[in-house]
């Protein structure tokens, strides 16, 4: 059981998106019925069988660590969640989708995640305005996924997936993951709406 | 004709203070939330707003600017403003928002809202009962009533916030309390955090892959049929699914001394960065300021307690006592009318602009704290009473600072109010909320003491 492959995720965003909803939902499928503040980070196992059906197929054990908290949080507070950012193999970032400040404030997950080796003390380099090169070169794989698309009216539907485009080609997140991205959206639409 | 152009220098500020409360509404307090209401913004600068020009009609009445008369209306006007925002609609929008929130309640919102500001309305008319503050002379929804009430509550809040921000400013700033932290005290306390992730990580894969192979060989089983199999099936899932849950208390365990190692974490790492600070210019500088003000504080409770116990509340205000003992005892003649006049406009502009300052960052403090992006709206208002109530209350007591012939105006606007009264009750609770901070204060830094070296040195 341990011999099997691990893949370190963390699943970042603002207080109250549904990270741990998702995670709930993606490790133990099924609706998270009392979602509650995270403090610290909570940690849940997936096995997902990679490359299904293929000789290739490989059974992984994802780790998808849920870390709470908020951007504005004091410096003591970051410095204490940069221990959770070591040896990461993707960074998946939620956003709400009825809550533009929170899709805002993902850049600023991202450097604080991917930035941690270069301040120690947990303070942001950058001023946290976007910066597209920091991106450029980045070897850790993102995936951006917008919750609570059911609660938007009909007729704001198609202006939210405009930006959500938008803000994955900021991330330098390829076509294939912005294509996920949408699917994870609308499963995620029929899924949580229950 | 000097009316109109009073009137419009007062609505000129007026619109100034508005505009600076939105401001803060939206820089600092707003910070990481989308401002979805609206309504709560322009309540909040509002209040803001009408609170501040009270101050403002006070600096006026000292320095003589505007003619009485106009400010006499102006006073009344904003009085009966304020009171208008902090009785009907600020509690309304509370009652309203928390309603919101309760999923049950959605459909009658504004019913349940309404409910809510009854009850409301009823606590706060109970509240003038047990006080002197109810005279014969004036009828029921009389301006007095309404400001008597308020004050209770405000000059409450004043004496509890001075009384904590009395405690809390020396520990805060004084290094004498800093206990002292070092690096390896926190990379340790990190190590055990991540062993402990670590091992609900290993757990939690034991659990999904039982679980998985409980689900295959459920698949497989479905398929066999036969009386053996049956009864195979059912004992083995048994024993399968009380291993698990087995492991998932141990995980739910685990997972709450996690969330206890992380904030002692924090708790360290926040220390650490205190003892930094005390080490740089500021922090000498404010530790010194510690020291003073605890000086200062121990001095405050002292009169507070001769005020009470002989039964005193002070008659003359300091600036004119100032000036009595330099004119009497040090011999120094100078114009007294001229100079009590500015004294107490800067003694009262500090006091004012202070007392604003350090709210707005105890307010941001707190709402920080504790908020979130579904009770943002409820506490902002809940704030914005809060200050509302605090100047009000803070216009009354400050008439005991001003000279006699400045605080004709405030009695003539509040009418037959007991001053002494609210001096008095001030005292009380200052007193108490002091000494009950202070032992709870000590109580709470020694036990942490225990509890943070007991577990970083190990169990």
């Amino acid at each position: 059981m341990a011999s099997l492959d691990r893949v370190k995720v963390l699943v970042l965003g603002d207080s109250g998106v549904g990270k741990s909803s998702l995670v709930h939902l993606l490790c133990q499928n099924q609706v998270l019925g009392n979602p509650s503040w995270t403090v610290g980070c909570s940690v849940d196992v997936r096995v997902q069988d990679y490359k299904e059906g293929t000789p290739d197929e490989k059974t992984y054990y994802i780790e998808l660590w849920d870390v709470g908290g908020s951007v504005g949080s004091s410096s003591s507070v970051k410095s204490t969640r940069a221990v959770f950012y070591n040896s990461v193999n993707g960074i998946i970032l939620v956003h709400d989708l009825t809550n533009k400040k929170s899709s805002q404030n993902l850049y600023r997950w991202s450097l604080e995640a991917l930035n941690k080796d270069s301040s120690p003390t947990g303070v942001i380099v950058s001023n946290g305005d976007y910066d597209r090169e920091q991106f450029a070169e980045n070897p850790v794989p993102l995936l951006l996924i917008g919750t609570k698309f059911d609660q938007i009216p009909e007729n704001k539907r198609s202006e939210v997936l405009n930006r959500t485009a938008f803000l994955s080609e900021d991330f330098n997140a390829e076509e294939i993951n912005l294509v996920c991205a949408r699917v994870v959206l609308f499963s995620l639409k029929f899924s949580l709406s229950t | 004709m000097s009316f109109v152009v009073d009137s419009v220098i007062m609505f000129t500020s007026q619109v100034l203070f508005f505009g600076f409360g939105w401001l803060f509404f939206m820089r600092q307090l707003f910070k990481d939330y989308e401002v979805r209401q609206y309504v709560v913004q322009v309540v909040f600068s509002v209040t803001f707003a009408f609170s501040c020009t009270m101050f403002e009609l006070i600096i006026f009445e000292i320095l003589g600017a505007l003619s009485s008369s106009s400010r006499y209306f102006h006073w009344k006007l904003n009085l009966y403003v304020i009171l208008l925002v902090l009785i009907f609609v600020v509690p309304f929008y509370i009652g309203y928002f928390v309603v919101s929130n309760i999923r049950l309640l959605q459909r009658q919102r504004l019913l349940f809202a309404c409910m809510v500001w009854f009850t409301f309305m009823y606590f706060f008319w109970k509240l003038g009962d047990p006080f002197p503050i109810l005279s014969p002379k004036h009828g029921i929804l009389s301006i007095e009533q309404l400001i008597s009430r308020v004050g209770v509550i405000g000059v409450t809040l004043m004496a509890l916030l001075s009384g904590f921000g009395a405690v809390n400013c020396p520990y805060t700033y004084m290094s004498y309390f800093l206990r002292n932290v070092t690096d390896s005290d926190i990379l340790a306390l990190e190590r055990r955090l991540l062993q402990t992730m670590d091992m609900i990580v290993s757990k939690k894969k034991r659990i999904a892959m039982t679980r998985r192979q409980m689900y295959q060989r459920g698949e497989d089983q479905n398929k066999q049929t036969g009386f053996w199999n049956m009864i195979k099936s059912v004992t083995s899932t048994q024993a399968g699914s009380e291993n698990l849950s087995l492991i998932q208390q141990e995980v739910d365990a685990l997972e709450e001394l996690s969330r206890q190692l992380f904030l002692e974490t924090v708790d360290l790492q926040a220390t650490k960065e205190r003892i930094e600070y005390s080490k740089t210019f500021q922090g000498k500088y404010f530790n010194f300021l510690g020291y003073f003000f605890s000086i200062y504080c121990v001095w405050k409770i002292f009169m507070a307690t001769i005020n009470i116990v002989f039964d005193r509340v002070g008659k003359t205000d300091p600036v004119t006592r100032g000036i009595e003992i330099t004119v009497n005892y040090l011999g120094i003649q100078f114009d007294v009318k001229f100079w009590s006049q500015h004294i107490s406009f800067i003694l009262v502009g500090i006091i004012i602009v202070t007392s604003i300052r350090g709210l707005l960052i105890t307010l941001t403090k707190f709402f920080y704290a504790i908020s979130s992006s579904k009770s943002s709206n409820v506490i902002v208002l809940v704030l914005a009473q809060i200050m509302g109530m605090y100047f009000v209350s803070s216009v009354l007591l400050m008439r005991m600072s001003m000279p006699l012939e400045y605080r004709s105006i405030v009695s003539e606007v509040l009418g037959e109010l007991q001053f002494n009264f609210y001096h008095r009750w001030f005292d009380v609770i200052f007193l108490r909320e002091k000494t009950g901070k202070q032992v709870t204060g000590t109580l709470n830094l020694w036990k942490a003491h225990q509890k943070i070296w007991q577990g970083s040195r190990g169990n």
